[in-house]
C-alpha cells in the first residue's frame, strides 16, 4: 500500500484512494484528422514503458476527484513527486541537484 | 512430573497441569509449554512423517521455523487446522493434535516405502519420472502421489471464526522482542516517540529466555527482563506479543498478525480468532535476531537430532531435558554453551565433536572440567535408530582425510551449524545484501526504507555486543523523527560470545552419493539432490531451487537456504555471493486465510446494491441476479411457475397490454453547464447541437480506439443540462472517463458532471396500454402522442411526485420510463403497479426485459460488443454524427484495422431445426472443414421468443453484414447445427408499435 500525494489537497493519503490513469504528458492531438494513420497509432497505443522514472497520472478517485500528474521510479516503485494536471513535465535532473 | 521435566527450571507454571492428546493419545504438560514442549516433556521426539520419503520426524526447533513437527489441530467443528507448527502452539486445554503424512500409523508408515524407492524421487522427479506413458499420469502417478505426498488435510468445514483487521500508526515499530529489540524500543521511547513492540512469541525476551545464567547489570537476565518490560510500559510503548511481522511493504507498511485466542482454553464469546494490523511507522526497527542452521551429513534427520538452541531452549523456558544422554555435533561456539547448560541441568553429554580444528580454549577446557569429550576437527558421517536417534558416527578429518569413525551413543544428538541473520523481512522491501566472507553469512547492506537492523540480525553476537547495538539503533530512529536520544550502556556478566563457520555438506568416509544428508527437511531434499541439480546444467540458485524444491516449503528455507546455497557454489566452484540467494517473500511464516480476509466474507465479502423497489420484489417472491453489484429481479414466478414459463408469461403480458420494470440501476450523469452541449459533442459520437429542450436521443460512447465502451439515452432538459443515462455496470467508468477528458484535455470547458444514479429512481412502463396507465398518474403534461412523441423528455408530476419523465422504449413497445426522487421510489412504483391493474399490468425482471430487446436487436454493451465492437460492427452508423469534425474515437473509424473486410459483425441467426442456441457457441462456415476449425464468430444473445414463437439469437460473424440469408453452423457436442443469418430487427421491423 504506497503512500501518495494528492497535490490538490495537500495530503498524502493510502494509495486505495487514488486510481491509475495511466502514461502523463501525453495530449489528445488539436484535429486528429490531420494525423496519419502511424501517428494516430503512436498517440493510441505507443507508450514509454520506462524503466525508472515514470511520468503518469493519477486520479484522487475517492477523495477530491482530481487527475494529477506523478513521478514514479518503476524499478523501487517509489514517487519521486505528484504536480498538477497541466504543469510542465518536471526536469528530473534539476530536482535531484537540488536535493 | 513428566519423565523429562525437571524440576524448579523453565518458565512453565508446575502447579498448572494442562491435558492435551496427540494422536488420540492423553499427555499432560504445564501452562506455558508448546505442544512440542510437553510432548518432549513426555519423551515423545517422533512428532512427524516427512513429506516425500515419509521418515520419520521428530522437532527440530523451538521456534517458528519449524520444517518436521507440523501437526493438526483441532478446537471442535470447523476449527481443525493442518500444519501447525508443535513449536509455536501453545498448550490449551482440551487441545487435540494429530501427526500428518502418516498411514495407518506415525510408528508403522506404509508411505515410508517411498524412501527405499529414493531414486524415483531424486532431483527434479516431477519433471523426469513421470513424463511417460501419458496414460500412466491419471491413472497411476497423480493418484499416488496425491495420497502419498502432500502436507497435511485440507479443513473441509466451513471456519466459524472470525478474524479482524485494524490499522496502527506509531513513529516506531520494532520487530522482534529480544534483547537488542528491547534496548532499542526503550530508548526510543525515553525520547518521546511513540513506540510499538511485536514479538512472534508469547512472552518477550527472545533469546533471554533461554540464558537465564547471564547477568546484565547486577541481575540474572530474567529479573533485568521483567525490568525492562516494565520501563517499557511506563514509557507507553505498546508491547504486542504473539504477533508475527509478516511482511515489510513499501513506505514502512508493515503487517503483523496477532494470535488472539489459540491459546486460551475458552475463548471470549466473539473474540476474534487472529487480529491483522497494518502499521504505517516512520522508522522501522528490525531485531529479528538470527537462525541456526543444521549441519548436513547422513541421518541429520532421525527423531532426537534437533539444534543444540532448540535443546537449551527447551531446557531454560520448558524446564525439559532432551535426552539423558547427549551428543553434539558442531561449527559454532554456541552448541558448547548449551552442551553446558545440558549437563550442568543433570544431563549426560558424551561428546562435543567441533568440526573447526581448534576452538577457544576456555570452551574446552569448561567442556572438560563438565566430563565432556572433546574432538576437534572432526565430522558426522552416519546415526543411528529407527524411531529415535541411538549414536552418532564421528571422524576425525585431518589434511582433508577423513579417518576412521567411531560410535558415540546418545538419545539426543544436538548439531549446530553456525547462525543465519533474520533477513526476510529486510529482503522484503528490496533491500541488498552483502556476503561476510569472515562469518561466511549474509549481511543487510543497502537499505530502500526508514528502517534500523539491530542485533543479532546483522551478525552480531553476544549480549554486550547487542545491547549496545539496539542502543545505538533506537537513537538512530530517534533522530530520525528529529529527536534526540541518550545512550545507555548495560553492564553484562557471564556473556556468551561466540563465532563459528557455515559449510557445506560434511567430509564423509562413506560414499556420498549413498547418503541421506538432508538439507531441507521439509521438502526432502538432500545434499545429493543440489548437486544433481548442478550436474543437470541448472546454474542460477533459482533453478536450482526449483528443481530440487529446496526452501520452497511452508518454512520458505528459513534453515535450508544458505546450507543449499553452500553445497551448490561448491558443485559450481564458485562463491555463494557469485551463486547468488533466492528471494524472501512474505508471508514470513504460513497465514491464515482468515486473517487475510477479515471482515470480507459472507454478507460483507462485498456490497450489495439495491434499489428502493427491492424490498417489494422481494416481497412478491421474486429470484434475483447479480448485475454489477446490483442484485436486480431476475423475473417474478407465479405459484408453479418456473423461470422459463414466468419470463414467456411476463413477455406476453408486455407486448399485448403493458409491464413495469425496476430500471433504477440505469447509471444516470448529470451534464450541466454553457458548454455542455460543446462537451456532449465531443464525447459522443452522436450531433447535440440540434437536438431540442424536451427530446432525447441515443447516444453512443466510444473509446478513442473507436470500440464501442457504452451507450444510453440522453435527455436534454434544457439548452445546458443533459440528462445522461449508462449501463448499469458502466456508470462509474463513463463518469470518470468524461471527468478525465474535462479535467485534462478540456478544462477550458465550462461543465459539471454529477453522478445521479442514485438520485432517482427508475420505473419503465411498456407495452400498448402503457399511455392509458401513466395518464391517470401524469400531472402537467399531455401525454399524447402529437404533444410528447416518442424520444421526447419533459418534468412533470407523476402520482403527486416530482418527475423527470422520458417516452422511450427498450422493447419497441410504446414506452416511458419515470423518474422520482429515490427515496420516493417505492410509492412511484406501487401507484403505477395500482394504476395498472385495469390493464393487468405485468411487473417484470431482468429476464425478460433482454428477451424484448433481443426481439428488437437493441444491443447490450459487454454482452453483444466485447471491446472489439466498433459502431460500423454493430450495424450502428445511424448514431455516428458524420457532419461532426471530431468526437472521442471518431479518428480511429478510419483506421485500416477498422475499416477492413471481414470484422465481426453484430447478425441475426435463425436456426433451421428451432433449437435454442448456446450464448457463446463457436460458429463455423464450412462444417466439414478439419480440426481445428477456423471460428468465424460467436454467438452473443440467444433466448426463446415468444412474440416470435421460436428461438432467436445474436452474433458476431465475420463479415456478417455482407452474408444476409447465408447458412452458418455451430458445431456443438451432439451435433452441429445449421442456421440462417438475418437482421437482428426480428419484431416490428417498421417499429409500428413504437408510435402508438
Ligand atoms: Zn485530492
Amino acid at each position: 500500500m504506497l503512500l501518495i500525494h494528492c497535490p490538490y489537497c495537500d495530503a498524502t493519503l493510502p494509495e486505495a484512494e487514488f486510481a491509475y490513469a495511466g502514461e502523463a504528458h501525453i495530449s489528445r492531438p488539436a484535429d486528429p484528422s490531420a494525423l496519419s494513420d502511424e501517428e494516430w497509432r503512436d498517440y493510441l497505443f505507443i507508450r514509454t514503458n520506462a524503466r525508472g522514472p515514470h511520468f503518469e497520472r493519477w486520479r484522487h478517485i475517492h477523495g477530491c476527484g482530481r487527475f494529477f500528474n506523478a513521478v514514479r521510479d518503476t524499478v523501487s516503485d517509489r514517487f519521486l513527486m505528484t504536480y498538477k494536471a497541466g504543469e510542465a513535465r518536471p526536469d528530473l535532473t534539476v530536482k535531484e541537484a537540488a536535493e | 512430573m513428566s519423565r523429562y521435566r525437571i524440576p524448579g527450571m523453565g518458565r512453565v507454571d508446575p502447579a498448572a497441569p494442562v491435558s492435551f492428546t496427540f494422536d488420540g493419545r492423553s499427555y499432560q504438560g504445564l501452562r506455558g509449554d508448546t505442544v512440542a514442549s510437553a510432548l518432549l516433556a513426555n519423551g515423545v521426539h517422533l512428532m512427524g512423517r516427512s513429506f516425500k520419503y515419509h521418515r520419520p520426524r521428530g522437532v527440530v526447533t523451538a521456534g517458528s521455523e519449524e520444517p518436521n513437527a507440523l501437526i493438526g489441530t483441532s478446537r471442535g467443528p470447523g476449527r481443525f487446522e493442518p500444519n501447525t507448527r508443535a513449536t509455536v502452539q501453545e498448550l490449551r486445554a482440551g487441545l487435540t493434535t494429530e501427526s500428518q503424512n502418516k498411514w495407518p500409523s506415525l510408528k508403522f508408515d506404509i508411505g515410508a516405502v517411498n524412501d527405499r524407492a529414493y531414486m524415483l524421487f531424486s532431483a527434479g522427479f516431477y519433471y523426469k519420472t513421470f513424463m511417460w506413458p501419458r496414460s500412466f499420469w491419471d491413472k497411476v502417478y497423480e493418484p499416488f502421489i496425491r495420497a502419498a505426498a502432500g502436507l497435511g488435510k485440507s479443513p473441509a468445514e466451513v471456519d466459524p471464526d472470525s478474524y479482524a483487521h485494524r490499522n496502527l500508526h506509531t513513529d516506531v515499530l520494532v520487530v522482534g522482542g529480544g534483547a537488542a529489540g528491547i534496548s532499542a524500543a526503550l530508548t526510543a521511547a525515553k525520547s518521546g516517540a511513540r513506540v510499538v513492540l511485536v514479538d512472534e512469541n508469547p512472552e518477550m525476551g527472545g533469546s533471554l529466555l533461554s540464558d537465564p545464567s547471564v547477568r546484565i547489570d547486577g541481575r540474572g537476565s530474567w529479573a533485568w527482563l521483567a525490568e525492562q518490560l516494565s520501563q517499557l510500559r511506563a514509557a507507553g510503548v505498546r508491547l504486542m506479543t504473539r504477533t508475527t511481522a509478516i511482511g515489510y511493504y513499501h513506505q514502512n507498511f508493515v503487517g503483523l498478525v496477532e494470535r488472539v485466542t489459540d491459546h486460551l482454553d475458552q475463548p471470549p464469546h466473539g473474540a476474534p480468532r487472529e487480529r491483522m494490523w497494518h502499521v504505517r511507522a516512520e522508522q522501522v526497527v528490525l531485531a529479528q535476531g538470527a537462525l541456526e542452521k543444521p549441519l548436513v551429513f547422513d541421518g541429520n534427520d532421525r527423531p532426537g537430532v534437533m539444534l543444540a538452541g532448540a535443546a537449551q531452549t527447551y531446557l531454560n523456558r520448558y524446564g525439559v531435558k532432551v535426552g539423558d544422554n547427549a551428543a553434539v555435533v558442531t561449527s559454532h561456539d554456541s552448541a558448547w554453551y548449551a552442551a553446558f547448560d545440558l549437563v550442568d541441568a543433570g544431563a549426560r553429554v558424551a561428546a562435543i565433536a567441533d568440526t573447526r580444528d581448534s576452538v577457544r580454549p576456555d570452551l574446552v577446557e569448561a567442556a572438560r572440567k563438565r566430563g565432556i569429550l572433546v574432538l576437534t576437527g572432526h565430522t558426522a558421517t552416519a546415526t543411528e535408530g529407527r524411531l529415535r536417534v541411538k549414536s552418532v558416527r564421528v571422524n576425525p578429518v585431518r589434511n582433508g582425510q577423513v579417518g576412521a569413525g567411531r560410535k558415540i551413543p546418545c538419545d539426543a544428538l544436538l548439531i549446530c551449524g553456525g547462525w543465519t541473520p533474520s533477513l526476510h523481512l529486510f529482503s522484503h522491501t528490496k533491500g541488498s545484501l552483502t556476503w561476510d566472507a569472515d562469518s561466511r553469512t549474509f549481511l543487510p547492506d543497502h537499505k530502500t526504507e526508514a528502517c534500523q537492523i539491530a542485533g543479532a540480525g546483522r551478525g552480531l553476537w553476544g549480549y554486550g555486543f547487542v545491547l549496545e547495538d539496539g542502543v545505538k539503533a533506537g537513537i538512530a530512529a530517534a533522530q530520525a523523527l528529529g529527536r534526540s536520544a541518550d545512550a545507555s550502556d548495560a553492564r553484562v556478566e557471564g556473556d556468551r560470545p561466540g563465532t563459528g563457520i557455515s559449510q557445506k555438506e560434511l567430509p564423509t568416509d562413506r560414499s556420498p552419493g549413498k547418503a541421506k544428508a538432508f538439507v531441507d527437511y521439509q521438502n526432502d531434499v538432500t545434499a545429493k539432490d543440489i548437486r544433481l541439480a548442478v550436474r543437470e546444467g541448472m546454474r542460477s540458485i533459482e533453478h536450482v531451487k526449483r528443481y530440487t524444491t529446496n526452501g520452497m516449503a511452508t518454512d520458505q528455507g528459513k534453515m535450508s537456504n544458505i546450507n543449499g546455497l553452500m553445497i551448490a557454489a561448491d558443485a559450481l566452484g564458485k562463491e555463494p555471493p557469485q551463486v547468488g540467494l533466492t528471494t524472501f517473500r512474505p508471508p514470513y511464516t504460513p497465514t491464515s486465510f482468515g486473517a487475510f480476509a477479515g471482515y470480507h466474507k459472507g454478507a460483507t465479502f462485498e456490497i450489495t446494491r439495491k434499489t428502493p423497489i427491492d424490498p417489494w420484489a422481494e416481497a412478491q417472491g421474486a429470484v434475483f441476479e447479480p448485475v454489477s453489484l446490483w442484485r436486480r429481479a431476475w423475473y417474478f414466478p407465479k405459484a408453479g411457475e418456473d423461470m422459463h414459463a414466468a419470463v414467456a408469461r411476463e413477455c406476453r403480458a408486455t407486448r399485448a397490454s403493458v409491464g413495469m420494470f425496476d430500471a433504477s440501476t440505469l447509471g444516470k450523469i448529470e451534464v450541466a453547464g454553457p458548454d455542455a452541449v460543446e462537451f456532449m459533442n465531443r464525447m459522443y459520437t452522436n450531433p447535440w447541437t440540434k437536438l431540442q429542450p424536451g427530446r432525447c436521443r441515443y447516444g453512443l460512447l466510444l473509446g478513442e480506439d473507436g470500440f464501442i465502451r457504452d451507450d444510453g439515452v440522453i435527455g436534454r432538459m434544457s439548452p445546458d443540462l443533459f440528462h445522461v443515462t449508462t449501463t448499469t455496470g458502466g456508470a462509474a467508468r463513463v463518469l470518470n472517463m468524461m471527468e478525465d477528458y474535462l479535467q485534462t484535455e478540456w478544462p477550458d470547458l465550462d461543465v459539471w458532471l454529477t453522478s445521479t444514479t442514485e438520485q432517482w429512481a427508475t420505473v419503465a412502463v411498456n407495452g400498448p396500454n402503457a399511455r392509458k396507465v401513466l395518464e391517470k398518474l401524469v400531472e402537467g403534461l399531455d401525454l399524447s402522442d402529437t404533444n410528447f412523441p416518442h424520444m421526447s423528455v419533459a418534468e412533470c408530476t407523476v402520482a403527486g411526485l416530482p418527475a423527470r419523465l422520458f417516452r422511450i422504449s427498450f422493447t419497441g413497445e410504446l414506452g416511458f420510463e419515470v423518474n422520482v426522487p429515490a427515496r420516493h421510489g417505492l410509492q412511484l412504483w406501487k401507484a403505477i403497479h395500482e394504476a395498472g391493474q385495469q390493464y393487468d399490468i405485468c411487473p417484470y425482471g431482468t429476464e425478460t426485459m433482454h428477451v424484448l430487446r433481443a426481439e428488437k436487436g437493441y444491443i447490450i454493451v459487454g454482452q453483444d460488443t466485447d471491446g472489439t465492437v466498433t459502431p460500423q460492427d454493430a450495424g450502428l452508423d445511424w448514431a455516428i454524427g458524420k457532419a461532426k469534425k471530431d468526437f472521442v474515437g471518431k479518428r480511429s473509424l478510419s483506421r485500416p484495422d477498422i475499416v477492413a473486410p471481414n470484422r465481426k459483425q453484430l447478425v441475426g441467426l435463425l436456426t433451421e431445426d428451432g433449437r435454442k442456441l448456446e450464448e457463446g457457441a463457436q460458429i463455423v462456415l464450412d462444417p466439414s472443414q478439419s480440426l481445428p476449425m477456423t471460428m468465424a464468430g460467436h454467438v452473443t444473445s440467444s433466448y426463446d421468443s415468444v412474440a416470435l414463437g421460436r428461438p432467436i439469437a445474436m452474433a458476431v460473424v465475420t463479415g456478417g453484414l455482407s452474408r444476409m440469408g447465408e447458412t452458418v453452423h455451430i458445431p456443438m457436442p451432439d451435433g452441429t447445427i445449421r442456421a440462417t443469418i438475418t437482421s437482428t430487427n426480428f419484431y416490428d421491423p417498421a417499429g409500428e408499435r413504437l408510435k402508438a
